[in-house]
């Protein structure tokens, strides 16, 4: 009962956000260079004047302002995020076809980031003015200063060109035709780069903020109770310290979602990874501006999910929080 | 006398550098007997809960044994390995601490916490170990235990998480209990009551307690003996008798003539003129706003209050959390606003005044604050703060600074104008804001809870100074407290509280000695150490 | 300790500053070095480094200087960060006083609108601000301010809420001190400390995201900087990995130091805080 209306509350939100964000976009449209009708139609000059008129038309653009707007949420309200017309493919259809590999990529390295982080940031902790502590977090900045794209860019000299221990580009070995188990690992052994280069940046963050909350609470009255009743160190930094500790790494990980999705443009770029995140970098090499814009709301949307899911996450690690608040 | 159970030796603990003073506690040696509950009394910075943790080997960073033996079992605990130590904490020597709103872990049942102590030392099974933290619940009290075991520490009051505690600190039957301020983060009824609880398992069990503490009044109910403390050392030690009724050094005897509430006043007499201030009907409600999803929660704050306090008097409110005492100050200076009824002074109603005219009339009424150390702006010289309220009223910065520097000699605190808050101690904090409160010429000033942070000799000396004040400026003063005994003895007159209604009012003497309502008798029987002439003429 | 002497504690805040004056001094002397545009095609294309006196770090694709190109890149990315962080300031810092301080249903619709800004993804926006704009030194500077503001909002609410209640406000707002004197001047400066904090990691951060937006060829095309060096080499990156190093190493040290420097002024101005983390 209460998590039916917490979720009703955070989706009644996330609906509002959405709305707002398809009302911006809207305005984006309206902002863009050159004709609306044009961007609709893939860019002015690409079209002869006899379409060009049918899609003022069409979208009613020789309307006043707010009923276009009216148009443009309805339509995509509908899910009709207009057509590619440099791709001939409606926006939609583009965007499904791409978003299983933006999956893949974010989730496993979400996952890799947050459990290395996570071990990372309670080694560090437990070793603080130790050498082997000082270096952990050394290399957390380290990494948390470099640019993803750049890492990523090393990575491939690196890894592909000089020790051609693993697939530069791609998805699958183009023409291997592998099916069931063999595709799984080819995906794999393609998937390796790209993930732990997204990674690298979040565990960073992760790092250095598991071992901050660590480090306060393991200050906490409660810490020296356990330490009264005469428990072992070990019992005392698993059960009552790092438990405590990573309530506020929830919040922080859901936050991050959306960093996640800036990342994986930037990966998906260099290695031709065939997410939404490579589509957006396509679309603005050729001004498509309707594709952009629909993957601009399709992240939106995402990172809305992931939001929604790691609040219930935390509702359920924290016993305190009864009430939707 | 048979062997002690715990026994300190020339005990000297040091401080990390750059610390006030080189030792924590130096040359310190006292025996605890079986049986017996030993009071260690002392101020903030006696040094007073340091040997206790140096026992407990939980002492914090930077402070470390430099001489001296603490002999627990015929061994050394100072000299003892950690994993030693360990095998005694929880087992042989237990502890309990202050504040219990922090002390249990939030996200661990109560049943879970108690049932740790068996699994630290290996004992019993899953099952068992539920079965006897369910018995320790039911031993130390706690309503409804078998739901208790159950809950999650949030759930739970203050002084039923002491409770928890205790009964964790009692699972494995210790030999000696460490209790450091125990109480003091109690409401006095509660106190009282786990006073009892304390007193009564250490009968029961036949432990040894050490107690430490900076109430003599607590001394007074619980202690056999008694060790005061002053800066690391040791002052004097004896029988609980002897250091309360014949004290031999000055300094105790300092500290329990600075109990309040030892002398009560005479009741002025003589006819009150027309009142200064007038409460009527009083409501105030505290709504938490609901949402679209979530339902709204209320509580009743206050609850129709209403009472007058005539020019020059001083008005006592007293209660416990909770009570409403503190809604009722910060609506009287209007730092709340009142759902309704009427608050006038001299005439002029402040209950719904609001912006600027609000604003104009705010020099009439001011506060002093409770925390001496929040009370005032890190980056602003006292002086300043104390002229900011006169300027802001319009008087010219020179002139204001100039009444400033006056109203600094008045409160003692003569010449240094410039300087910033940190470098003053609490109790000159203290003085800084009174002189804040005095520098608009109010008419009314309200001090909520204004000595209650502060050390017993201190709050003496601030208590002095506002009774001088009080009868060379005619001040008319409301005073909450939580402290029957302080306000005893500044008050003229007296009102109770409890969950936002006055139980009871009247002179300090009726109230004090004859209480009516049952629940002002509650509190008063409460207060520590009633029963030995410590409080009350 | 005086400010300095705490700063000076923590090595890695001087390694920090040492690492950011020289980034600084190159930004300055890049004019007085390299006084040609560093668009010039100088050269003959694809020198590796050393190959030619006066061509430490080659030429790249078109022939141009890359020596050249870092030093005035270091400019631009410098400008980007301050000026970015400086409007993002501007936005967060009123709004969360703003919100902190009166509470309630201001509170609410304030952070409403900062949550939406959170929840959208930062970069994806900057990306699609930077595009619909069209490229250019403002374009880039207003899009890195718009989605780096709400952290600003939030921690200045948060530090407002939690000292409008104190007991120094509540006795100013008793004398008859006005909002806005309150909160000029009890408040805001006792938030100071930490908002200088982030403000140094935010300056650090846009010049990351400057970097990818001109990786992604969403930079100024008038302007030379070090995320358009790494983009332009991409494709040739198996003949020349040293036209993208270079540039992704002075990134790496530029928000690195600003990153040392930022943890050290926390040391600094919240000696008690940083000292319970150790």
């Amino acid at each position: 009962m209460l998590y039916a209306r917490l979720i009703a509350s955070r989706l009644f939100k996330a609906v509002i956000v959405l709305f707002l964000i398809i009302i911006f976009n809207f305005f984006l449209i309206q902002m863009a260079p050159g004709d609306p009708a044009a961007i609709m139609a893939g860019e002015a000059g690409a079209t002869d004047a006899e379409f060009l008129r049918q899609l003022t038309e069409r979208f009613g653009l020789d309307q006043p302002l707010h009923v276009q707007l009216w148009r443009y949420v309805s339509g995509v309200a509908m899910l009709d995020f207009g057509f590619s017309y440099r791709q001939q493919v409606p926006v939609l259809d583009l965007i499904l076809e791409r978003l299983p590999a933006t999956l893949l990529l974010t989730g496993t390295a979400f996952v890799l980031s947050l459990v290395l982080g996570i071990v990372a940031g309670s080694l560090a902790a437990a070793r603080v003015k130790k050498p082997s502590g000082s270096l952990i977090m050394a290399l957390a900045l380290v990494f948390y200063a470099t640019p993803l794209f750049w890492v990523a860019l090393m990575a491939v000299v690196l890894f592909s060109v000089y020790l051609d221990w693993l697939p530069a580009y791609g998805m699958y070995t183009v023409g291997a035709g592998h099916t069931g188990l063999a595709m799984a690992l080819d995906v794999g052994k393609h998937l390796i780069l790209p993930a732990t280069t997204l990674a690298l940046f979040f565990m960073a963050i992760y790092t250095r903020m598991t071992r901050a909350s660590m480090l306060e609470a393991a200050q906490q009255d409660y810490v020296k109770t356990a330490r009264a009743k005469g428990l072992a160190p070990r019992v005392i930094q698993r059960r009552h310290v790092l438990r405590n500790a990573l309530l506020p790494i929830i919040t922080l990980a859901g936050l991050q979602a959306g960093q996640m999705v800036g990342g994986a443009i930037l990966t998906e770029t260099v290695f031709a990874w065939p997410g939404i995140g490579r589509l957006m970098y396509e679309a603005l090499q050729q001004r498509d501006y309707n594709l952009l814009l629909g993957i601009f709301f399709f992240s939106a949307a995402l990172v809305i999910v992931f939001n929604i899911v790691t609040d219930l996450v935390y509702r359920l690690a924290d016993p305190r929080i009864k009430e939707g608040s | 006398m048979s062997e002690p159970v715990l026994s300190l030796r020339g005990l000297t603990l040091s401080l990390p550098k750059g610390a006030d003073r080189p030792h924590a506690v130096e040359e310190v040696s006292y025996d605890v007997q079986r049986g017996e509950i030993l009071c260690v009394v002392g101020e903030s910075g006696s040094g007073k809960s340091m040997a206790a943790n140096a026992v407990m080997g939980l002492l914090p960073k930077g402070v470390r044994p430099t001489a001296g033996e603490a002999i627990f079992d015929g061994k050394d605990l100072l000299r003892m390995t950690e994993k030693q130590h360990r095998a005694l904490r929880g087992l042989r020597i237990s502890m309990i601490f202050q504040e219990p709103m922090t002390a249990l872990n939030p996200l661990m049942r109560v049943g879970a916490q108690i049932s740790e102590v068996f699994e630290a030392h290996g004992r019993l099974t899953g099952k068992e170990r539920q079965a006897r933290a369910l018995e320790l619940l039911i031993e130390v009290g706690i309503p409804q235990p078998e739901k208790a075991i159950r809950a999650y520490p949030f759930e739970l009051s203050g002084g039923q998480r002491q409770r928890v505690m205790i009964a964790m600190a009692l699972a494995l039957e210790p030999e000696l209990l460490i209790a450091d301020e125990p109480t003091t983060a109690l409401d006095v009824t509660t106190q009282a009551q786990i006073l009892e609880l304390i007193r009564d398992l250490q009968q029961r069990h036949g432990m040894a307690v050490m107690f430490i503490t900076h109430d003599f009044g607590v001394v007074a109910e619980i202690a056999n003996r008694v060790c005061v403390m002053r800066e690391g050392r040791i002052v004097e030690l004896g029988t609980a008798r002897e250091v309360l009724d014949h004290p031999r050094h000055q300094y105790t005897r300092d500290l329990i003539a600075a109990i309040p509430g030892s002398v009560i006043p005479e009741t002025r007499t003589g006819e009150t003129p027309a009142p200064l201030l007038e409460v009527r009907n009083l409501r105030k409600v505290f709504r938490s706003r609901g949402g679209l999803f979530k339902p709204a929660r209320e509580v009743q704050a206050l609850h129709d209050v209403g009472f007058t306090l005539a020019p020059g008097e001083t008005l006592g409110i007293v209660g416990e959390s909770g009570s409403g005492k503190s809604t009722l100050g910060r609506c009287v200076v209007r730092l709340e606003r009142p759902d309704s009824g009427s608050l006038s002074l001299s005439g002029i109603d402040l209950s719904s005044l609001a912006g600027e005219a609000l604003r104009r009339e705010r020099r009439r009424v001011q506060m002093i604050f409770q925390d001496p150390y929040a009370s005032l702006n890190p980056r602003t010289r006292v002086g300043m703060a104390i002229a900011q309220g006169p300027v802001a009223n319009g008087v010219p910065k020179a002139q204001a600074l100039a009444r400033a520097d006056e109203l600094l000699e008045l409160v003692g605190l003569g010449g240094v104008a410039d300087r910033f808050p940190h470098e003053f101690s609490g109790g000159q904090r203290q003085r800084i804001g009174i002189a804040r409160a005095l520098a608009l010429d109010p008419e009314l000033i309200v001090a909520d809870e204004a000595v209650s942070a502060l050390d017993v000799s201190i709050q003496a000396q601030i208590l002095e100074l506002l009774e001088e004040l009080k009868q060379k400026l005619s001040l008319s003063l409301l005073f909450i407290t939580h402290d029957l005994r302080v306000a005893a003895q500044i008050c003229d007159r007296i009102i109770v509280m409890q969950h936002g209604r006055i139980v009871e009012q009247g002179t300090a003497r009726e109230v004090f000695l004859t209480p009516q309502a049952a629940y002002t008798r509650e509190l008063v029987e409460a207060i520590p150490g009633r029963g030995h002439a410590l409080v009350g003429a | 300790m005086s400010f300095f002497a705490r700063f000076a504690q923590n090595r890695g805040a001087l390694i920090g500053l040492i690492i950011l004056s020289l980034i600084v001094l190159m930004a300055i002397l890049a004019p007085l070095l390299f006084p040609d545009s560093p668009w010039r095609m100088v050269q003959r294309p694809f020198l590796s480094p050393l190959e030619v006196d006066g061509f430490w770090l080659g030429t790249d694709t078109m022939g141009r200087n890359v020596a050249s190109g870092l030093m005035h890149g270091a400019w631009v990315s410098l400008l980007i960060g301050l000026v970015s962080t400086s409007v993002a300031l501007l936005i967060g810092v009123p709004l969360g006083a703003v919100a902190g301080y009166y509470g309630g249903l201001v509170d609410d619709a304030l952070m409403r609108f900062t949550e939406f800004f959170q929840t959208i993804p930062n970069f994806a926006l900057a990306i699609v601000l930077v595009a619909i704009m069209q490229p250019s030194v403002t374009s880039i500077v207003l899009a890195i301010a718009l989605v780096s503001w709400p952290p600003v909002a939030r921690l200045v609410r948060a530090e407002f809420m939690s000292l409008r209640h104190r007991e120094y406000v509540e006795a100013a707002r008793l004398v008859g001190q006005g909002n806005l004197t309150i909160i000029l001047r009890q408040i805001l400066p006792n938030t100071l400390s930490p908002i200088i904090v982030l403000a140094s990691l935010m300056v650090a951060t846009a010049i990351l995201l400057e970097s990818a937006l001109s990786f992604l060829g969403l930079g100024d095309p008038n302007v030379m900087s070090w995320g358009y060096m790494i983009g332009a080499a991409r494709t040739v990156i198996r003949q020349a990995w040293w036209l993208s190093f270079f540039p992704g190493v002075a990134i790496l040290l530029t928000v690195l130091a600003l990153n040392l420097v930022g943890e050290g002024l926390d040391d600094a101005l919240n000696p008690k805080l940083s000292r319970e983390r150790q």
